[in-house]
């Protein structure tokens, strides 16, 4: 059980909101584009950071984000 | 109905241009129902002989059970180091019609495509088609001479007709894929098997190979081998055997790329010489089988070169989609060369390792995830050179010999 964070990396333009929005699971790549700050890379989100996941999806300016519980 | 027929040896076996021959040499399409067909390819387990190596009988499996499925015959073979499916394609391409024939009937669909370089569909598969008469309307659709046109998504794409490039998932192509209808994409060499295991059974498809790797497999050997070709060996067959059956190495050699410019470097040592070509075989490697590619690197060739060269044809094959792979393939050339140039090598080195670990696995498609693993194990099996440039020298620079 758990939540994924899943980037369509066609629509990302990297600007990085959603890592300003979601520092528990992300950062930025050199080029801007959204990184997982674990050393394993997952984009899991810990349920205390559930919301600020949901509000990085309605505030991308790409509809590039999705969750995906499992 | 023709009497008995003398099972073929395996595909290479099978070749035939026409499909009077085709029937002389094989035997008719025999008339498996729809489950037996899957039951058929699991008993004998077939794997996908495209690269991933999923088991073929849970594709059809998967796709079956929804409506109006499409299938598509993926011969596209984007990979510069493979021959096998042109190969397939021009010497019995009555058996891979055959497979998707069956394929079709498996998941119960009236569409289906041929995918394959145009110049394979001209002087094969058109023609090929105008011989047989199936109750299925098969279309042959040109594929992209580009690295990842053979990507599932992207032969989804371009059988649509759009741009050949792969698109974001999920939802899997085997839930919305050609016109948002279910699609399974096969290899065109995993359909052939499909043909001979309709035929002549699971159970002569696994006198051949191991438990871990039935069947035969084609291999595409190029490289520093005495007989650069197509072979098709027994599943389970040792990278060592798989060289021999080329002719052996024609001079020290210290390497092999195993499974494509997406695969692994393997170091040549009486180790890796006896590990089977599979994924169990050579996970200490970090190498997989693929479709199948092995390149021998000479022992008087600098690897780092080699796999630059390999990094920078990569880095230009991106679709341009995703901002990770578009910008971070071609750093990580561009760092790889510079090495090889040593330019600042201990730099460069570090950034390799940091941008491999950032690249991997962020992309709609596979490619940054292949890429970068070609680069990690190139670092590994080519340590020596490494170091080597570090000093500020190069094998070839030298032209000094490596032991073998
Ligand atoms: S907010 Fe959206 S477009 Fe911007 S970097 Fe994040 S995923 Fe990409
Ligand atoms: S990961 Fe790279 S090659 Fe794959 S779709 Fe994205 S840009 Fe294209």
């Amino acid at each position: 059980m758990g939540t994924t964070l899943l980037i369509d990396w066609t629509r990302c333009e990297g600007r990085g909101l959603c890592a300003e929005l979601l520092p528990e699971v992300l950062t930025t790549d050199d080029w801007g584009y959204p990184l997982s700050i674990r050393e394993d890379r997952s984009l899991e989100v810990p349920p205390r950071a559930r919301r600020y996941a949901e509000e990085a999806i309605r505030e991308c300016p790409r509809l590039a984000l999705r969750l995906l519980d499992s | 109905m023709t009497g008995l027929i003398t099972p073929v040896r395996g595909l290479l076996g099978a070749r035939a241009r026409t499909y009077r021959e085709h029937l002389d040499t094989v035997g008719p399409l025999p008339a498996v129902g729809a489950e037996q067909l899957v039951q058929l390819v699991a008993a004998a387990g077939l794997t996908g002989r495209g690269g991933a190596g999923f088991p073929s009988a849970r594709k059809l499996a998967a796709v079956g059970s929804r409506r109006s499925p499409v299938v598509v015959a993926n011969g596209a073979e984007g990979e510069p180091a493979s021959s096998k499916d042109r190969a397939l394609l021009i010497h019995t391409p009555h058996l891979v019609l055959d497979g998707l024939v069956l394929a079709a009937r498996a998941v119960g669909c009236r569409t289906a495509y041929v995918y394959a370089p145009e110049s394979v569909l001209d002087s094969s598969i058109r023609p090929a088609l105008t011989q047989r008469r199936d109750r299925l309307t098969i279309t042959p659709v040109p594929s992209a001479d580009t690295f990842i046109s053979g990507q599932e998504t992207a032969v989804v794409a371009a059988v649509q007709g759009l741009r050949p490039v792969p698109t974001s998932t999920p939802p899997p192509i085997y839930v919305k894929g050609v016109k948002g209808r279910a699609t399974l994409v096969h290899n065109v060499e995993t359909l052939a098997q499909v043909a001979l295991i309709a035929r002549y059974g699971a159970t002569w498809f696994r006198e051949r190979g191991t438990d871990d790797d039935p069947g035969t497999r084609l291999l595409t050997l190029s490289g520093a081998v005495a007989r650069p070709n197509v072979y098709e060996v027994a599943g389970g067959t040792t990278l060592g055997e798989a060289i021999s059956a080329a002719g052996g190495a024609l001079e020290p050699i210290q390497a092999v790329l195993v499974g494509g410019y997406h695969g692994g470097w393997v170091p040549w040592t009486a180790h890796a010489a006896q590990c089977p070509l599979t994924r169990t075989g050579l996970s200490a490697y970090e190498a997989h089988p693929g479709a199948g590619i092995l390149v021998a690197l000479p022992a008087r060739r600098c690897g780092l070169k080699a796999a630059a060269g390999l990094a920078t044809y990569l880095a230009g094959q991106n679709a341009g989609q995703c901002g990770p792979c578009r910008n971070g393939l071609p750093a990580l050339a561009g760092h790889l060369q510079d090495l090889v140039q040593r330019r600042s090598p201990a730099h460069n080195h570090e950034e390799i390792l940091r941008l491999v670990g950032t690249v991997d696995g962020r992309g709609a498609c596979h490619h940054p995830t292949g890429t970068t693993r070609m680069i990690r194990t190139a670092l590994r099996t080519f340590r020596n050179e490494v170091e080597l440039h570090v000093a500020g020298a190069c094998t070839e620079l030298q032209g000094s010999r490596k032991g073998a």
